[in-house]
C-alpha cells in the first residue's frame, strides 16, 4: 500500500529533521520503500510503500511522530470519457503503471504509481488526473 | 475471375455482401487463396484513429438583421477565416483562442458543436452600403447553421515516421513526449487497418469515394496537401457533412508543448474487385515498414535511427542500436477498430453504396521541399569572430582580468591542443572569489558541459539553445571542436540591425 506522508517544517516540533522511517523501520521492522521524495526548506513530502498488513501499524508510529498520513489508493485516474485508448502514456511512463489489454483498452495499474505527473501531461485528451 | 462493382453493390443492397475488416483480411487469404478469396469477400473495411492536425470545417451562419459582411470572425474566441465571403468562415482545428487561459482551440470548438454545445460567434466588419453592420455577437448550436461541412486538407497519411529523441532533454513535439537519450519511441497509425495502405496503388481509393468520416458518411476530395504516395507518404483530402458526426469520433485533443490538433476517426471501404486488391488487402503489420526518426534534430532532414515494422511497433517495444526501447502510439487502435467495424456494419445493413474514383490520386507524386529565395541566417553571418579564450592551467586571476580588459562574460577554455574543454564566466570566477580561495585554476571553476554551436548551423536553432538552456552565449566550434567565434544573445540584434554579413 501506498502512503503520502507530508510535513511542515516549520514550527518548533519538526518531523522533517527527525529520521522518522527509519525510525519507524527499526522500531516495527517494518520495510519502508521510498518511492519518491520532495524535501524542501519548508515541507517535505514523501512517497513511500509498505505491506498491506502493516499499513495500519506504520500510518500511527508516523501520526505519532507528527507526519500526516494519507493513503493513496488510485493515485493516477483514468477518465474513461475522455480516454480514447491511444496509448500516448504507456512509454513515458517510468513505472509500467499503463498497458493494453487484449482489446485494446487501456489498462491502469494505478497501484506501480509513484506520481511523477508525466502521463497527465503527457495525455492528449486530459483523461488522466492525480487522486487529491 | 474479376468482380465488378455493380454486382458488390448489388450484393450490399439486398444484404448478401460479405464484409471484413481489413485486419481480418491476412488470415482469410492464408485460408482460402488469392482466387478463393476474391470469391469470398466482397467488400474490406479500413480505418484509423488518430490525431489529424490538418482538419477544419466550413461554417455558413446565415444573415444577421442588418446584415454584415463578417470580415473577422471568432467561434469561442477561436479566430476563423473568413475571407471568402458575407457570412462563411472556415475554422481550422489547430487554431488556438485568443484568450489563454486554457488550452483550447478549433478542434475543441468542433467538438463541443459535435456534442450539441452552444458555441459564441463573434464578428466584426467595416460595414458597407449592402452590409451596414459593424459587430455581431451570437450564440449558435450546430442546427442553426446553414452549413457545416468538415473539409479536412491532409487526413489519413499512408504511413507515418516513428519518433524517437537523442538529445539529453524531453521534447514536447506533435508526436508527444519524447523523453531524452532515446527514452520512447512513440508512433501513429493503424498500420493493417490503414486505410492507405490496404491499397498502396491507388486504384480503388480516390475522388469521390465514399468513406467514413467522424461518425458520418464523408467522400473523399482528392489527394491531400503534400501527398506524397511516391515516397510512401500520401494523404487524402476528405469532406462530410458535420451536422451527421458523433463526438465518439471526433475529439480535440492537447498535445503538451505543441498545441491544439484533432483525432478524427476515417475508414474507407475497399471493393474487393480482383486479385490485385486481395494481395493489397491482404497486407500484416510485419510488412508495413517506417523509420524511426530522431525529433532531436531540429532540421527538416532528420536522421532515422532504426527501420521498424507496425508488428514491432504494436508490440510494445523496438530495437535502437542494440537497445530495446519502449513504444506507444498516439493514436487508437481500437477507435480504428471501431472505425471499421461500424463500416462494415453499414455496408452489411445496406446504408451505403461503393463507387471507383471519378480520378485517380498520382500514387508517384511526392512533396518537394520549400524553395527558400533566402537563406536562413546561419551562425557564421552574425557570430563574433574575435575570441577572447583561455587554458585551463591559467590561475582563476588571469581569466578576471581577461575578462575585464575585454569586456566579455564569457570565455571559452581550451586544453593545450588548443581544443574547446570548458566555459567560464563572470558569474563563475566572482563565485570563486566569494568562496574560500581555495580554487585557483581555472579548470577547478569552468562548466565542463558547453552549449555550443557550430558556424553552418541556422541562427534560430543557435537561438534555441540559448533560451532553453537559459544561457546568453555559445561558443562557435568546427568540426575538430576548435573555437571560430562565440555567439552572444547581443549577436543576435545584428538580425534586426542589417549588420549581417551576405
Amino acid at each position: 500500500m501506498k502512503l503520502l506522508l507530508t510535513f511542515s517544517r516549520k514550527g518548533q516540533y519538526d518531523p522533517g529533521r527527525e529520521p522518522v522511517i527509519a525510525r519507524v523501520v527499526k522500531e516495527t521492522g517494518v520495510l519502508i520503500n521510498v518511492e519518491k521524495a520532495n524535501i524542501d526548506s519548508m515541507a517535505g513530502e514523501v512517497l513511500i510503500d509498505v505491506p498491506d498488513a502493516d499499513a495500519a501499524l506504520v500510518r500511527r508510529r508516523l501520526e505519532e511522530m507528527g507526519v500526516s498520513v494519507r493513503v493513496m489508493e488510485n493515485a493516477v485516474a483514468r477518465d474513461e470519457a475522455e480516454c480514447i485508448d491511444c496509448g500516448a502514456c504507456i512509454s513515458i511512463c517510468p513505472q509500467e503503471v499503463f498497458s493494453f489489454d487484449p482489446g485494446w483498452r487501456l489498462r491502469v495499474n494505478a497501484e506501480r504509481c509513484v506520481l511523477c505527473g508525466r502521463c497527465i501531461r503527457a495525455c492528449p485528451h486530459g483523461a488522466l488526473s492525480q487522486q487529491e | 475471375m474479376e468482380k465488378s462493382l455493380d454486382l458488390i453493390n448489388a450484393r450490399i443492397r439486398d444484404g448478401s455482401a460479405r464484409v471484413v475488416t481489413a485486419d481480418e483480411m491476412p488470415g482469410i487469404v492464408d485460408e482460402l487463396g488469392e482466387e478463393g478469396a476474391l470469391e469470398e469477400v466482397d467488400v474490406v473495411t479500413t480505418g484509423t484513429f488518430g490525431a489529424m492536425c490538418s482538419s477544419g470545417a466550413f461554417f455558413n451562419f446565415g444573415h444577421a438583421d442588418p446584415p454584415i459582411r463578417m470580415e473577422r470572425v471568432w467561434l469561442n474566441d477561436v479566430e476563423a477565416y473568413a475571407g471568402i465571403a458575407a457570412v462563411d468562415a472556415y475554422l481550422g482545428a489547430t487554431q488556438e483562442a485568443d484568450t489563454k487561459d486554457r488550452p483550447y482551440g478549433g478542434a475543441h470548438v468542433l467538438e463541443d458543436l459535435v456534442a450539441g454545445g452552444t458555441v459564441e460567434l463573434r464578428a466584426t466588419s467595416r460595414g458597407t452600403d449592402c452590409y451596414p453592420r459593424r459587430g455581431i455577437t451570437t450564440e449558435l448550436l450546430l442546427e442553426d447553421m446553414n452549413q457545416a461541412i468538415m473539409v479536412n486538407p491532409r487526413n489519413s497519411y499512408q504511413r507515418y515516421n516513428a519518433a524517437t529523441n537523442t538529445t539529453d532533454r524531453t521534447l514536447h513535439t506533435y508526436m508527444g513526449t519524447l523523453l531524452p537519450r532515446c527514452g520512447n519511441v512513440s508512433y501513429s497509425g493503424a498500420g493493417t487497418l490503414s486505410p492507405l495502405v490496404n491499397d498502396p496503388g491507388f486504384r480503388v481509393i480516390g475522388s469521390g469515394v465514399p468513406i467514413f468520416l467522424a461518425g458520418a458518411e464523408g467522400m473523399i476530395v482528392g489527394e491531400g496537401t503534400q501527398h506524397s504516395a511516391g515516397g510512401g507518404f500520401g494523404t487524402l483530402m476528405v469532406t462530410g457533412d458535420m451536422k451527421r458526426m458523433r463526438q465518439e469520433f471526433l475529439r480535440a485533443a492537447v498535445m503538451n508543448g505543441y498545441g491544439v490538433t484533432l483525432y478524427i476517426g476515417v475508414g474507407v471501404p475497399i471493393p474487393v474487385l480482383d486479385t490485385r486488391i486481395v494481395r493489397s488487402t491482404a497486407v500484416r503489420d510485419e510488412d508495413i515498414m517506417t523509420e524511426v526518426i530522431d525529433y532531436g534534430t531540429p532540421r527538416r532532414d532528420r536522421p532515422s535511427m532504426a527501420r521498424v515494422s507496425y508488428a514491432d511497433l504494436k508490440s510494445g517495444s523496438v530495437e535502437i542500436g542494440g537497445e530495446t526501447v519502449r513504444a506507444s502510439s498516439l493514436s487508437s487502435y481500437r477507435g480504428a477498430r471501431a472505425v471499421a467495424q461500424e463500416l462494415k456494419a453499414w455496408l452489411e445493413a445496406g446504408k451505403m453504396e461503393l463507387a471507383l474514383p471519378t480520378r485517380r490520386l498520382d500514387p508517384a507524386k511526392r512533396a518537394k521541399p520549400m524553395r527558400e529565395t533566402a537563406v536562413a541566417p546561419r551562425v557564421s553571418d552574425i557570430m563574433n569572430r574575435q575570441v577572447i579564450s583561455i587554458t585551463e592551467d591559467e590561475e582563476i586571476r588571469v581569466a578576471a582580468k581577461r575578462l575585464l580588459k575585454d569586456e566579455t562574460n564569457h570565455l571559452p577554455v581550451l586544453d593545450g591542443n588548443g581544443a574547446l574543454v570548458g566555459i567560464i564566466t563572470t558569474y563563475d570566477v566572482s563565485k570563486a572569489v566569494v568562496n574560500d580561495g581555495r580554487l585557483k585554476q581555472v579548470k577547478d571553476i569552468m562548466t565542463r558541459k558547453v552549449i555550443k554551436t557550430t558556424p553552418d548551423e541556422p541562427v534560430d536553432i543557435a537561438a534555441q539553445k540559448l533560451e532553453q538552456n537559459n544561457i546568453s552565449a555559445l561558443p562557435v566550434v568546427d568540426a575538430t571542436n576548435r573555437v571560430v567565434g562565440i555567439l552572444s544573445a547581443i549577436d543576435l540584434g545584428k538580425l534586426f540591425g542589417g549588420r549581417r554579413r551576405r
